[in-house]
C-alpha cells in the first residue's frame, strides 16, 4: 500500500516530554504515512505508552520541546478531543470504566463529534443503531454490550473489542493502539487482528504498539521501530520483530552497546 | 435576630390551634416554647446553617385562601394514566375533593386515632426540632390507607407559594399484603418554605416503592421534611430520594423494622450548588431478627455549597443475623464547596453483618481524558460523567418520573 508519493499522516520530530516533572520521551522522530502500518516494540518502560498519550493530548504529559504535526498541522496546541474530532485515535491500553454511562450513548455521542467535523449529518438514535449494530460484526461483539455501561464489567478482551468497535465507528486517519493485544487469549487476538486490518483504508495509517510478535503474525507492518530509554533507537522491518522475539531485548542491547564502543 | 425571638414570633404568627390536629398543634408549640430552636451544641444540627435556618421561619404561614389564590398557577406535566395524582393544596383540607382509586381510601377517625404520630414517636429522636416544627403549624391531614392485597400507585405533589412557608402532614397506612408506588414531589418556589411531616406504615407483606423528588426550583426556598415509616414483618420498602436546588433542605428518614424480618433499601441523592445547604439525616433502626438494609447515599456539591450526611443505623441485641449494608459516596466538584459525611452504627448484636463507607472524590480526570479522547466536547463529557454518577439513583425511579426533568437541572446546574 505504501508510495513514495504517499501523503504524510503523522511526523514527530525530536519529542521530548515529561509527566509529573519527570522527562520520559527523550527526542523521539517518527515519520507515518498513508496506507502504513507501523509497530513500536520495546521494554516496560521505553516510553512507547507516553508518546501514545503525547499524540492523544492528555494533559498529565507536557511536551517539554519538538514538535507533532498532523497532515502538516501542528496539533500541540489543539485539545484531545480536536486532536480525535481531526482523525486521531488512540485505542487505550487499560479502557477506562465508566459506570453509569450508557455504552451505546456514548459512543453515539463521539461517533457523531466526528461526523460533524467531517460535515456527515449527525445520526439519530435509531440511524445509530443501525450503523452500530453493522460495526459490531467487525470484532464479533454481542449486542447486549451496547446496553452496558462504558466497559463496566468487560473481560480484558471484551473491552480491547470495544477499543476496536470505536475505532470501526470513528473512521479515524490514524489509529495509534497502545498494547491493544495484551490479555487476548488467541482467539479474540485474532477478532482483533481481524478487524485492524478490515479498517485500513489506503488514506488511514496505523501505529502498533506492542510487546509482542504475535499480534505481527496477524497485522504485517511496514515498519517495525524499537523503543528504548525515550527515543526510537532501531527501525526495520517486519524481520526485526521476529530477531527481536528470538533474541529478546538483549539482543538490542548488545547491539547499542557494539556501537557505543565502536564510537 | 436571635433564633429564640424568630421562633418566638414565629409561634406568634400562627394561627390559634384548632382542627383535627389541635393537639398535635399544642405538643408542638409548647415543646418550641420550652426549648427554642437548636444550637450548634445540638449534634443532630451542629452543622446545620442557622442562617438559613432562620430564613426559613422568617416567612409568614398561610393564613387564608386569599393568600394562595393569586400565586397558586404552578403548571405540572400530565399525569400518567395509571397513577392518581393529589395536589396538597395549602390551607384546603386534602381530604376533601380528591379522587381516590379503587383500593385506597381515607382513613376514619378512629384510625387516625389509633396511628398518628405513633411511628415518629417510636423513633425516638430527642428534641425532634423538625417534628415539633410541623407538629406546631401543620393544620390538616391527608390520612389514606391503601387496602388489603392492591396494588396501586399514587403521585402526591406538594408546590410552595412565594413568599410563604406551608406546612404538611400526610399519614400512610398500607395494609397487609398491598403493593404501592408512590411519587411524591416538592417543589420550590421564591423565597419560600416547606415543612413536610409524613408517616408510613406498612403491614406485613407489604411492597412500597417510593420515589421523592424535591426540587427547589427557585431563589431562597427551603425544606424541611421527615419521613418515619415502620415496617412489619416480610415488607419490602425503597426509597429513592433527590434533593437539589434549596437554598436549605434537610431530609431526615427515619424508618424502623418494627419486628425485623423485613427488607430496606435507601438510595439517596443530594446536588448542591451556590451557597446551597442540603442535609440527609437518616436513621434505620431493626427491633427484630433477619432485617436487610441496602443504603446508598451520593452527594454532589459545586461552587460553595454544602452537602451534609448523617447515617444512623441502630441493631440491638434483640436484632440477631441482621445484614446492613450503608455507603456514601460524594463528589466534591469545587475548592469552595464542603462535604459531611457520617455513618454511626450501634450494633449490640452479636451475630449480624454491618458494613459501612465513605468515600470523597472528584470526577475522575481519566475517565474524562477517555470521553475527550474520542472527540467529545468538554461540556458533554462533565454531562455524562455526571449523568453516570447521578445513574445509581436515577434508574431506580420510575420511567415517568422523567417529565419532572430533574435530571436536566441536575446536569445544567452545576458547573464543574
Amino acid at each position: 500500500m505504501i508510495s513514495s508519493t504517499s501523503d504524510t499522516i503523522l511526523s514527530i520530530e525530536d519529542l521530548h516530554a515529561s509527566v509529573e516533572e519527570q522527562e520520559i520521551l527523550h527526542g523521539v522522530n517518527l515519520l507515518v504515512k498513508e496506507g502504513e502500518i507501523h509497530a513500536i516494540m520495546g521494554r516496560n518502560g521505553s516510553g512507547k505508552s507516553t508518546l501514545s498519550k503525547v499524540v492523544a493530548g492528555h494533559p498529565s504529559y507536557k511536551v517539554l520541546s519538538g514538535s507533532i504535526k498532523f497532515k502538516g498541522i501542528d496539533i500541540l496546541e489543539l485539545a484531545p478531543e480536536e486532536r480525535a474530532r481531526i482523525g486521531i485515535f488512540l485505542g487505550f491500553q487499560y479502557p477506562v470504566e465508566i459506570p453509569g454511562v450508557s455504552n451505546l450513548e456514548f459512543l453515539r455521542v463521539a461517533t457523531n463529534s466526528r461526523r460533524k467535523e467531517l460535515l456527515k449529518s449527525e445520526l439519530d438514535t435509531f440511524e445509530f443503531e443501525d450503523l452500530v449494530k453493522e460495526r459490531l460484526k467487525i470484532v464479533e461483539m454481542n449486542a447486549a454490550f451496547l446496553e452496558r455501561s462504558v466497559n463496566e464489567g468487560f473481560s480484558g478482551g471484551e473491552k480491547k473489542r470495544n477499543e476496536i468497535l470505536q475505532m470501526a465507528l470513528l473512521e479515524p486517519v490514524i489509529s495509534i493502539l497502545d498494547e491493544t493485544d495484551s490479555g487476548l487469549d488467541i482467539d479474540a487476538l485474532r477478532i482483533v487482528a481481524s478487524g485492524i486490518n478490515r479498517l485500513s483504508r489506503p488514506n488511514s495509517a496505523t501505529i502498533l504498539i506492542t510487546h509482542y510478535q504475535r499480534l505481527l503474525n496477524e497485522i504485517t507492518p511496514d515498519f517495525v521501530h524499537i523503543m528504548a530509554d525515550g527515543k526510537i533507537i532501531k527501525t526495520g522491518n517486519k524481520d526485526l520483530a521476529i530477531d527481536l522475539e528470538k533474541s529478546g531485548y538483549d539482543f538490542i542491547d548488545k547491539n547499542n552497546k557494539g556501537k557505543e564502543m565502536a564510537q | 435576630m436571635k433564633s429564640s425571638t424568630i421562633c418566638q414570633d414565629w409561634l406568634d404568627s400562627l394561627p390559634t390551634t384548632e382542627g383535627c390536629l389541635k393537639n398535635e398543634q399544642s405538643i408542638g408549640r409548647e415543646f418550641l416554647l420550652d426549648q427554642g430552636m437548636p444550637s450548634k451544641k445540638d449534634e443532630a444540627w451542629r452543622l446545620s446553617n442557622f442562617n438559613k435556618l432562620n430564613s426559613f421561619l422568617s416567612l409568614p404561614p398561610i393564613i387564608d385562601n386569599e393568600d394562595i389564590k393569586s400565586q397558586y398557577k404552578s403548571i405540572f406535566p400530565e399525569k400518567d394514566v395509571n397513577r392518581e395524582r393529589i395536589i396538597i393544596n395549602p390551607k384546603q383540607n386534602p381530604n376533601k375533593n380528591i379522587n381516590l382509586p379503587n383500593g385506597i381510601e381515607k382513613l376514619n377517625n378512629k384510625e387516625i386515632e389509633e396511628n398518628l404520630g405513633k411511628i415518629v414517636k417510636s423513633t425516638n429522636i430527642k428534641n425532634d426540632i423538625s417534628v415539633c416544627l410541623n407538629q406546631a403549624s401543620s393544620s390538616n391531614l391527608l390520612a389514606l390507607k391503601v387496602k388489603s392485597n392492591f396494588n396501586q400507585s399514587l403521585e402526591i405533589i406538594i408546590p410552595s407559594i412565594e413568599e410563604k412557608s406551608i406546612s404538611t402532614r400526610i399519614f400512610l397506612l398500607i395494609e397487609e399484603g398491598a403493593k404501592l408506588d408512590l411519587l411524591q414531589i416538592f417543589l420550590g418556589n421564591n423565597n419560600s418554605a416547606q415543612n413536610h411531616l409524613i408517616e408510613i406504615k406498612l403491614e406485613s407483606e407489604v411492597e412500597l416503592t417510593h420515589g421523592l423528588i424535591s426540587l427547589g426550583e427557585e431563589k431562597e426556598s427551603s425544606s424541611i421534611c421527615t419521613l418515619a415509616v415502620e415496617q412489619s414483618k416480610n415488607s419490602t420498602y425503597s426509597l429513592h430520594s433527590i434533593h437539589h436546588g434549596w437554598d436549605y433542605s434537610r431530609f431526615e428518614p427515619r424508618i424502623i423494622q418494627s419486628e425485623g424480618e423485613a427488607s430496606t433499601i435507601i438510595k439517596g441523592l443530594q446536588v448542591t450548588k451556590s451557597k446551597e445547604q442540603i442535609a440527609t439525616h437518616s436513621l434505620i433502626r431493626f427491633e427484630g431478627p433477619n432485617g436487610k438494609l441496602d443504603q446508598l447515599q451520593k452527594a454532589v456539591a459545586s461552587e460553595y455549597s454544602h452537602c451534609i450526611f448523617n447515617g444512623s443505623i441502630e441493631v440491638p441485641q434483640k436484632a440477631q443475623k441482621t445484614e446492613a449494608a450503608q455507603l456514601s459516596r460524594n463528589l466534591l466538584l469545587s475548592k469552595r464547596a464542603r462535604i459531611d459525611t457520617k455513618p454511626e452504627l450501634e450494633i449490640v448484636a452479636d451475630d449480624v453483618r454491618c458494613t459501612h463507607g465513605a468515600t470523597v472524590s472528584q470526577l475522575q480526570d481519566e475517565e474524562l481524558f477517555y470521553l475527550l479522547s474520542r472527540g467529545i466536547d468538554n461540556k458533554h463529557a462533565n454531562s455524562l460523567l455526571l449523568k453516570g454518577y447521578y445513574d445509581e439513583v436515577i434508574s431506580h425511579f420510575p420511567k415517568s418520573a422523567g417529565k419532572w426533568n430533574f435530571l436536566e437541572k441536575l446536569i445544567q446546574d452545576i458547573k464543574k
